[in-house]
């Protein structure tokens, strides 16, 4: 990453954040780096740094995060946010950053699929007959293989 | 002990070894395990897009397991973590439980409060005991050199797990499995992630995390790794053989549950534990113990 260019910034995106729950002590973060020492993405991919993010939120940089595909890197494996000594729900921040991400319309492909299924069946993987004569042959109870409450829960969701 | 059994999406479609399993070890040791089948997905595998519609999901199935006045077992960890985290927000957020409510109306149901979510290797671990676990077992596992894995969610966030295990320094998974006479290997990285979350959007980096531990177990000469959480499975031992020939190495670890391993000592067989469905073999090295 190359300079910040401050003019780019937007301050209301601080503000907008800060007013979260799970991002209303990002400001407390004085970069101790623990976060990215335990984390076991940044260790394999050094695109993903939990406190540059946090320290690019602070600056505003809401087009350059909400766009980014490093936020989708973060495993939600929660290493960060038990360990943060400044109480920063680094974990829940990363979520929340990710649903922004959504709204804004920049999810990636395989997250859409996801939403997709879990919204739209109630299952990420839906089960159909196959799948229970599998089940019947292994000892297993068989499961619906369609699901009508999902489409009363999601009514908008086609 | 009687638990309304939360299996999840990724265990009925891709882990009925783990289903098996430990449908055998809860009836051993008389846990009952109740079938709801208009459960749904948990909400887990939406979070990252829509909070709120992950948080309806939790709310409606923990809703329909109070109605049934059922407590909660999911042998998922990311399932149970899902459940509990949920819970936890609308135990502390009124305006959220309003607008779930208003929702769960539609299909004639209301969040009242949760009922207990456990995940079945606490249930084990602190309600059925080493005691009772011990008293059915008919074959000593001793010659097996078993490493644990104990994921992310079966642990963290510490503060909806109501701290029973101590995430940086866990022993529950241990104290099961060497109940069985195995012995326990310990192995750098033991406590970290599979990788499992981010498979859907970067598939190379996910994969690099899991061929980590991988290494670092063969390293140790693990005979095999043990889990609780489908989706780490779904890491290790469905993904090993593409991971071996990605970087052209060999591991070779069979993957178990907790509740094969649990099992294999109370004397089922093979096929009663679903050995037959691990994807990494595991015939050879557990021959001398059926």
């Amino acid at each position: 990453m190359g300079a910040v260019d401050l003019d780019q910034c937007d301050p209301d995106f601080v503000n907008e954040l800060l007013q979260q729950p799970e991002a209303e002590k990002i400001s407390a973060c004085f970069g101790c780096r623990t976060c990215v020492a335990g984390c076991p993405m940044s260790a394999v991919n050094d695109t993903f740094n939990p406190a540059r993010i946090i320290r690019m939120a602070l600056y505003g940089m809401k087009e350059e995060i909400l766009k980014s595909s490093f936020i989708w890197l973060c495993s939600s494996c929660y290493t960060c946010q038990e360990r943060c000594p400044q109480g920063v729900r680094i974990t829940d921040f990363m979520t929340l950053l990710k649903n922004m991400a959504v709204k804004e319309g920049h999810e990636p492909a395989g997250v859409k699929a996801q939403l997709k299924l879990t919204k739209g069946q109630g299952r990420i993987y839906p089960l159909d007959g196959f799948d229970n004569k599998k089940r019947k042959k292994a000892g297993l109870p068989p499961l619906p293989t369609s699901c009508d409450v999902i489409r009363e829960l999601f009514p908008d969701q086609v | 002990m009687k638990y309304a059994l939360f299996l999840g999406c990724t265990i009925p479609a891709r882990a009925r070894n783990y289903e098996l399993s430990a449908r055998r070890v809860a009836e051993k040791t008389g846990v009952e395990l109740v079938d709801l089948e208009d459960f749904i997905c948990c909400g887990f595998p939406t979070k990252a897009g829509d909070m709120d519609a992950s948080l309806l999901m939790a709310a409606y199935n923990l809703a329909l397991a109070r109605k049934q006045h059922l407590d909660v077992c999911a042998l998922c960890s990311s399932c149970t973590s899902a459940l509990s985290e949920a819970a936890h927000h609308l135990s502390e957020n009124e305006e959220d439980l309003a607008k779930v409510n208003e929702r769960l109306s539609a299909v004639g149901l209301q969040y009242e409060g949760s009922p207990k979510i456990r995940h079945f290797a606490r249930v084990l671990f602190e309600e059925v005991g080493a005691e009772e676990i011990q008293k059915h077992f008919e074959k000593d596992l001793s010659g097996l050199n078993i490493a644990t894995h104990y994921g992310c969610h079966y642990l963290k966030p510490s503060e909806i797990h109501d701290g029973f295990d101590d995430p940086e320094n866990p022993t529950s998974l241990e104290t099961l499995v060497a109940l069985t006479g195995a012995t326990i290997i310990d192995y750098p990285g033991k406590k970290t992630c599979c990788g499992g979350p981010v498979l859907p959007v970067d598939e190379k980096s996910a994969m690099s995390v899991t061929k980590g531990k991988l290494d670092n177990l063969k390293a140790v000469g693990a005979d095999a790794l043990c889990l609780v959480c489908p989706f780490c499975s779904v890491m290790y031992d469905g993904n090993q053989k593409s991971i071996e020939s990605e970087y052209e190495t060999e591991y070779k670890i069979p993957v178990l549950y907790l509740t094969q391993i649990l099992g294999m000592a109370m004397g089922f067989d093979r096929k009663a534990l679903g050995l037959n469905m691990n994807v990494v073999k595991t015939k050879d090295l557990l021959k001398p113990y059926f």
